[in-house]
């Protein structure tokens, strides 16, 4: 005769990792491998740099509980960056990928300081507020080309060599940038510094005690975040050769929010999930004259309803039960 | 309005995932002044909280005058009469001294008009319209109380109203409570100050580990001091 | 540079003040009670707007009757909304409160958009408030001084409920302590139904009262509510009126701000939110918990 649900899966939770799932990394692998073989090469570039993004998204939620409402900031400015480095310098795209990384990471430390010490919701407003000044300055500044954006950006040799303009060449590329990404994600997260910023999560004030200092180690998990979402937007605008305004506008920050909370917050592999569900959603939507952003509502307010923790989140606990 | 009869039988209250009280049982009869005493983390203050519905996960039976409400929420709890001065005394800090006194919701006309309860705690009237969180401690307490007089309640659950105050003060608050029972009313009495509790009770529960271990009623109280003083730990 | 345009760009900054006022109002009412960020503040704008000019084209109601319903519709629609999903959301770890109003936002403005698409469409100024008065500095367009003057009467008023009478007293019993003011035998749950339709009926105000300025579209308050957000943050929280005078302050900051620097006009009021936050985090009006 109770009158409440039980209170034990009110938080955002990380199950247990299992960094030692190599049978699962290899078939990974073996897919990312055969992938444009069955589809659009292009496409599934694209799915990749988005299912980074979310992975460096879900890499702060995850561990430290903290979710960011701006993080389409760091992708669209490293969006920018690269687009203008590839396009009016020249640089080769590894050069250009950098440039845009390390970008996305100062902008971290920046909007990081300011913002770190707030929790929770407030953390939240604060970031995508934060943001938002970064999305007007798309506007204002001289090289972003307000509306149009940057557009037709070449792409360039890999390594000096490989035409990018090559559809397998490209998918490649993007599929190596994905799994240094992602093996960094699952390095941080398993890390003696994932444990901790988990402690944290779980238990702040004994951790301030203990003599953490607590807001350093989320400043330095919100910088990787920001770098790795970085890494993702410069990735994308050497895929799709376009660096425009919806990369930073709070609408990315909202996708990318919803592909980490449909495969799974705090599990490694929800994000990508959640990524190639919600790409693939608008691809194929968008020729359905369906409403597109209502449908992408409606998914996000079931999911919050009913499966809060992710297809691989529920998959998780299933299999945790028995 | 008739006097309110309370009753508990296998009350089991969680926090989260911990398990509080494993199946309390006791009576409050109409009329009568009934006192938990016990350490702390005995499950006092939970059995009040799991009375007035403020416990969300609790299991068993708690009835009030024959009436089951252990699914009620507090507020239908609170509108059959019953009130509940938190040990934490629980005065708001965005409200001034009346509003706080003006906040329960009456149930009847049969309790004390604004008027009266500052005639009975004149401290309250000099500062009415402070901020309820700038009084003294021993003030907040009387506010605490006080808020109670005025719904018309008949059935009091009052944790701790002496925790804490100067001798002074206590003899004020016990004046306040003695005149509840005087005019009938239920009293449900956490209280760590036993001598205080002893003079006006009719039967004490001891309380251990979240279950009831001992019941004394006001005639054996001399009889079992010793074993009293054991089961408090003084 | 003529005081022509420095009087007119601080109207419609006091304009936009005023509509900042009005949802930052409601937000922080809506965030003190029920602690949600409520993302779709910006669409009940939009629904207020939408329902005045639903009104007029199929019903025939004029801005009066808009101005009476539109914000009652939205109201209505936010209790709803309330008492079927937001209230499942009150034991859960708060930010999911947040992604559910984020999800009916999109659900709603993409829906409108589906059916209305995004041009705007002209709301006409009534007749009685058309013209305006000349101040010899200025010319004061009726209607605009009129919107001010309904916000402000607005905003003082359910400053003045909150404050001054039982109702207001009963839901800031409810925001510092809900548990225990159910215990006082006050329906809380019924109260942040209450208070939810509230905060976005200020906001549905706004819309009907902005449909004339800024014509109908279902993107309007999309970009609006990231900054109320921002003057929320500078306020304080949970402060009301912190948000009033917040919201009319940075809405003149901003319209002062187009006569001097055009290009900072958008920005302005993320730079004073980023410089509050460094110096006073907790808000200008806030509290430090």
């Amino acid at each position: 005769m109770t009158t409440s649900t039980s209170t034990t899966d009110t938080k955002i939770s990380a199950p247990p990792v299992r960094g030692t799932d190599y049978a699962w990394y290899a078939a990974g692998l073996l897919v990312l491998l055969i992938v444009p073989f069955f589809i659009y090469p292009l496409f599934a570039a694209k799915v990749l740099c988005y299912c980074l993004f979310a992975c460096a998204f879900n890499l702060l939620l995850g561990t430290s509980g903290l979710l960011s409402f701006g993080h389409a900031a760091f992708f669209g400015s490293a969006a920018y960056i690269c687009g203008h480095a590839l396009k009016e310098w020249g640089l080769p795209f590894e050069l250009a990928a950098i440039l845009g990384t390390l970008t996305a990471a100062s902008l971290g430390l920046v909007v990081g300081v300011v913002s770190i010490r707030r929790q929770g919701l407030y953390f939240a407003m604060v970031t995508l507020a934060l943001a938002q000044m970064i999305y007007f300055m798309a506007f204002q500044m001289p090289f972003t080309h307000a509306e149009d954006g940057l557009t037709a950006v070449p792409r360039g040799k890999i390594l000096g060599l490989f035409d990018l303009n090559n559809l397998y060449v490209l998918y490649y590329t993007a599929a190596a940038v994905f799994v240094i990404g992602y093996a960094l994600i699952v390095r941080i997260t398993n890390s003696t510094f994932g444990q901790v910023l988990k402690a944290i999560r779980e238990n702040q004030p004994r951790m301030i005690s203990l003599g953490y200092s607590v807001n350093n180690y989320k400043l330095v998990v919100f910088i990787l975040s920001a770098a790795l979402s970085g890494l993702a937007g410069a990735t994308k605008t050497m895929v799709v050769q376009l660096a425009s305004t919806v990369d930073v506008h709070w609408a990315t920050s909202g996708d990318v929010t919803l592909m980490a909370l449909l495969g799974g917050v705090g599990t490694l592999f929800g994000p990508v999930v959640g990524g190639v569900i919600v790409e693939s959603l608008q691809f194929y939507l968008a020729d359905s004259g369906l409403p597109i952003q209502a449908v992408i509502g409606a998914i996000f307010v079931v999911c919050i309803l009913l499966f809060r923790h992710g297809i691989i989140g529920e998959y998780q606990r299933l299999r945790g039960k028995h | 309005m008739a006097e309110l009869s309370l009753s508990i039988s296998d009350l089991h209250a969680f926090y989260g995932d911990s398990h509080v009280l494993h199946g309390v049982t006791l009576d409050v009869p109409a009329g009568e002044v009934v006192t938990i005493v016990g350490r702390n983390g005995a499950g006092k203050t939970t059995t009040l909280r799991s009375i007035m519905g403020m416990i969300e996960k609790r299991t068993g039976s708690i009835t009030i005058s024959g009436q089951n409400v252990i699914a009620s929420p507090p507020e239908k709890i609170a509108r059959l009469g019953v009130a509940y001065v938190p040990e934490e005394r629980g005065i708001y800090a965005t409200l001034d001294v009346t509003e706080n006194l003006m906040l329960p919701r009456k149930v009847n006309d049969s309790g004390m008009t604004l008027e009266k309860i500052y005639e009975l705690f004149p401290n309250l009237h000099a500062r009415r319209n402070s901020q309820g969180t700038r009084l003294s401690g021993g003030e907040q307490q009387m506010l605490a109380i006080g808020r109670v007089l005025r719904t018309g309640a008949s059935l009091f659950l009052l944790d701790e109203p002496t925790e804490g105050l100067a001798p002074v003060i206590v003899q004020q608050i016990g004046k306040a409570i003695e005149l509840m029972k005087a005019q009938g009313h239920t009293i449900l009495l956490v209280e760590q100050n036993f001598r205080f509790a002893a003079k006006i009770t009719d039967r004490h529960y001891v309380m251990e580990r979240g279950r009831v271990i001992d019941m004394i009623p006001r005639a054996d109280v001399e009889k079992r001091a010793g074993q009293i003083q054991q089961y408090l730990g003084i | 540079m003529s005081t022509q345009v420095l009087f007119g760009q601080l109207l419609v900054g006091l304009i936009n003040g005023s509509f900042y006022a009005l949802l930052a109002l409601g937000f922080a009412i809506i965030f003190g009670l029920l602690g949600i960020i409520n993302i779709a503040q910006g669409t009940f704008y939009m629904i207020g707007a939408f329902g005045g000019w639903m009104l007029l084209n199929y019903f025939g109601l004029g801005y009066w009757w808009g101005l009476l319903l539109a914000p009652l519709i939205a109201g209505i629609v936010g209790m709803a909304l309330e008492k079927t999903l937001i209230s499942r959301m009150y034991k859960l770890d708060h930010i999911y409160g947040l992604l559910l109003t984020y999800g009916l936002m999109m659900f709603i403005m993409g829906t409108f958009i589906y059916f209305f698409q995004t041009a705007p469409r002209p709301y006409p100024v009534p007749p009685e408030l058309q013209g305006g008065y000349n101040l010899g500095f200025m010319f004061l367009p009726k209607y605009r001084a009129w919107v001010v003057l309904v916000s402000l009467t607005f905003c003082l008023g359910t400053w003045f409920v909150i404050e001054k009478t039982s109702v207001g007293r009963n839901l800031r019993a409810a925001t510092e302590n809900p548990m225990l003011t159910r215990a006082f035998g006050i329906n809380v749950p019924a109260l942040l139904t209450f208070g939810f339709g509230i905060g976005v009926a200020l906001a549905g105000l706004g819309g009907v009262l902005a449909g004339p300025i800024y014509s109908v579209s279902p993107i309007m308050g999309g970009d609006l509510v990231i900054v109320v957000f921002a003057i929320v943050v500078v306020g304080g929280m949970q402060s009301i009126l912190g948000a009033v005078i917040t919201g009319l302050s940075l809405g003149v900051l901003e319209g002062l701000t187009k006569v001097f620097y055009a290009q900072g006009a958008n920005m302005v009021i993320f730079v004073i939110m980023f410089i509050v936050l460094m110096v006073k985090p907790a808000g200008l009006f806030g509290q430090e918990k």
